[in-house]
């Protein structure tokens, strides 16, 4: 999960500087927004639907002993075999198991963020195995040496299409243009091989139905379905926390992720899968394994956190977010990024590795006002904060003292009186043209790019006080 | 009508003109204000910032000092709105949570209050440019207000009004997150200026102190020829 060993405000530094990146982010924030809020209001009563949404998940929490357990009885009826993990190791030592077993030399994978949790690729490559992804934004980011994606949806988001290209140039010997059409084609050739020759695939899962003991998957490039389509021993691993009952519950959701998602009505494939090839089926798999990731889900479940588990990786969050606006997935320092990773990754992966990542937020709200299940995720950011200063003791030393400070003088008038009193005078070597443009201590962050106003030199109560004893105006 | 004014902290120590309009506006159309002198800070800057605790003692302070009041009002959206979240904070409370309840359901934003309390929306205001209008993302997301500011806009003479493209996207102010993290929230300021700068608009005019100080700082850093404004000085303009 954790994608940076470089301190958080090295990597802020680093981002802030990277001009393609900002581009790219902002242009693509603007398409998903402006398409997502179309796609809203075409489809009409678009809250209606988010009370909905959440409405399903929370009753899926509230029940999801009782569906994991449904889903798990329905997988093992239709020939499959369900794993419950509950780490990442458990989870990548089953998979390895598998892959040893059936001596696979070539996986073909598509898109899945828990794999990314579980860090399941570098296991299975330490077998000489052969891992490909074949969604095309990871499958760019694994030929450019395996970078991590900035984005939980668009991997590749902060690439533009000539960093594409020579990163297939440099690296396998891609001669042809920059063309989107010339990339994707070149792709498509190379990784058509990969599916046919390879030993297992491996999906993730973006809704698992209890009812039917099927996986759903939804694409627009069509690869999870030639992954699930040949070869012949398939694995899919889910969050716990990804299921819903039954295909109506499925439709809800899904019809709310392809839209805050990526503006669609429909994703190009939506694709439902169940068991193995039994008597009288055309396809399927021989071998289906289900592995269902814990990972630290069960703490949060029946917490204080626990609507952050509502979240069907839509990414509209992060689309939202004015900060992720312009310093790029990569900041995070984990693979979930913007509001859903700093909620999700403190949680998942402890505040020692994410611990400034509910500070890269204003709290202004658009998250929350994206999500379409209703996620209250500002107040989950806040609720972070509070745990770090109050619960971890992880608050810096002189900020703490300061909103000491802070409790002091903002609960006693005559404390504050005297330092409103000394304001003027306090901040007078700093001030010119009553304003402050080189600010002492924290002020000093402010004032790198803005101006400060200088406190006023008689407060605005006084003049209150003074003119309701008939004084001057 | 005798309201109680909730000056805030910035107002009262940074933008006292502020102050000073909301009251005239009020008071012209037909208010008696009242101010509580043991008013200081709805505890904000450390309550975002996880300081639960310590704010506490402030917004005890708060509820206490304006018990008495039939309305409150504020010229912040982000301060209304700390006072709206006062019960849940004070959650479970034999006390205060009553107490608090009581402060949050009489306690209005300046707009809000002259369109919804008063049912006014022509003050009698008259200046003359170009304008656009910046929604703070706590008054319009959060506290809900998104009308209020426009319909007493659009009845100001001689202003005319040009919507800022991005109106809704954080100006980066985020109280504490300005100084945190100063170097993104500098970005995203410097990326507000230039939206406001696209406009043509003379005037940038908001209704929060905290949004203003931080994209008034920048516009005067870079030397741009717009004018800052509080809502309540554009509707103070005879």
């Amino acid at each position: 999960m954790k994608t940076s060993d470089d301190l958080f405000n090295h990597r802020v530094t680093k981002e802030l500087d990277n001009t393609f990146m900002r581009g790219a982010v902002s242009s693509a924030q603007e398409r998903f927004q402006t398409r997502r809020l179309l796609q809203a209001a075409e489809l009409g009563h678009w809250e209606e639907w988010r009370s909905h949404g959440e409405e399903i998940r929370k009753h899926v929490l509230a029940n999801l002993d009782f569906y994991l357990y449904q889903l798990s009885e329905n997988v093992a009826q239709r020939g499959g075999h369900v794993y419950f993990a509950q780490t990442a190791k458990e989870a990548t030592n089953y998979i390895k198991g598998i892959a040893k077993k059936k001596n696979a030399k070539k996986i073909v994978k598509s898109k899945s963020m828990v794999t990314e949790e579980i860090n399941l690729n570098t296991v299975l490559e330490e077998l000489s195995c052969e891992v490909i992804e074949t969604d095309l934004g990871e499958y760019i980011l694994q030929v450019d040496d395996h970078e991590p994606p900035s984005h939980i949806v668009v991997p590749a988001l902060h690439k533009n299409k000539e960093q594409i290209r020579d990163v297939f140039k440099e690296k396998q010997g891609y001669d042809k243009t920059e063309k989107p059409e010339e990339l994707a084609l070149y792709v498509r050739e190379k990784l058509r091989n990969e599916y046919l020759t390879a030993d297992i695939g491996i999906t993730g899962c973006n809704f698992a139905i209890a009812e039917s003991g099927s996986i759903t998957l939804v694409t627009n490039e069509g690869n999870a379905d030639l992954v699930t389509a040949l070869p012949k021993t398939q694995i899919t691993v889910m969050g716990m926390e990804r299921i819903v009952p039954t295909f109506e519950e499925m439709e809800v959701l899904v019809s709310l992720l392809t839209r805050s998602a990526v503006g669609q009505k429909l994703t190009s494939y939506i694709t439902t899968l169940t068991g193995i090839k039994e008597e009288g089926d055309t396809d399927g798999p021989e071998e289906f394994h289900l592995v269902i990731v814990d990972n630290g889900r069960s703490d949060i479940l029946g917490g204080e956190f626990q609507p952050i588990l509502q979240c069907i990786r839509c990414a509209a969050c992060v689309n939202a977010c004015p900060v992720y606006r312009h310093v790029g997935g990569h900041t995070y320092g984990s693979i979930y990024s913007g509001p859903v990773g700093v909620v999700l990754s403190p949680l998942l992966g402890g505040y020692d590795d994410y611990k400034e990542l509910p500070y890269a937020s204003t709290l202004c709200g658009a998250c929350t006002d994206a999500c379409p299940v209703k996620i209250p995720l500002h107040q989950l950011i806040h609720r972070h904060r509070q745990v770090i200063v109050e619960n971890e003791g992880r608050a810096p030393v002189s900020e703490k003292l300061l909103m000491k400070a802070f409790g002091l003088g903002a609960s006693s008038p005559t404390l504050y009186k005297m330092a409103a009193k000394m304001a003027s005078p306090t901040m007078s070597p700093f001030t010119k043209d009553n304003k402050i443009s080189n600010g002492p201590g924290p002020l000093k962050a402010w004032t790198e790019t803005r101006d400060f106003p200088a406190p006023n030199k008689d407060n605005f109560r006084n003049w209150l006080k003074q003119r309701s004893k008939g004084g001057e105006q | 009508m005798k309201v109680t004014l909730f000056a805030t902290c910035l107002v009262d120590m940074f933008q006292g003109d502020v102050g000073k309009a909301v009251v005239e506006v009020l008071e012209r159309l037909g208010c008696d204000i009242d101010f509580p002198e043991n008013q200081i800070c709805c505890g904000q800057p450390a309550y975002n910032s996880g300081y639960v605790k310590e704010s506490k003692n402030a917004m005890k302070k708060m509820i206490s000092a304006f018990e008495q009041a039939e309305y409150v009002v504020s010229p912040s959206g982000s301060c209304v709105y700390m006072f709206k979240e006062y019960p849940d904070v004070f959650q479970g409370d034999p006390i205060w949570e009553q107490k608090a309840q009581a402060l949050a359901d009489k306690t209005y934003e300046f707009t809000e209050f002259i369109v919804n309390v008063l049912k006014i929306e022509d003050v009698g205001a008259h200046l003359e440019g170009t304008a656009t209008y910046h929604t703070s993302c706590h008054m319009t997301r959060l506290l809900g207000v998104k009308e209020a500011p426009l319909k007493l806009l659009r009845q100001v003479k001689g202003l005319q009004y040009v919507e800022l493209p991005g109106k809704d996207r954080c100006c980066g102010f985020g109280g504490t997150f300005s100084v945190k993290m100063g170097n993104i929230s500098g970005e995203m300021v410097t990326e507000k200026v230039h939206d406001v700068e696209q406009t043509g608009a003379d005037i940038l005019i908001g209704a929060d102190a905290g949004c203003l100080i931080n994209i008034g700082g920048r516009i005067n850093r870079q030397g741009k020829p717009i004018k800052v404004m509080h809502i309540a000085e554009v509707l103070n303009c005879q």
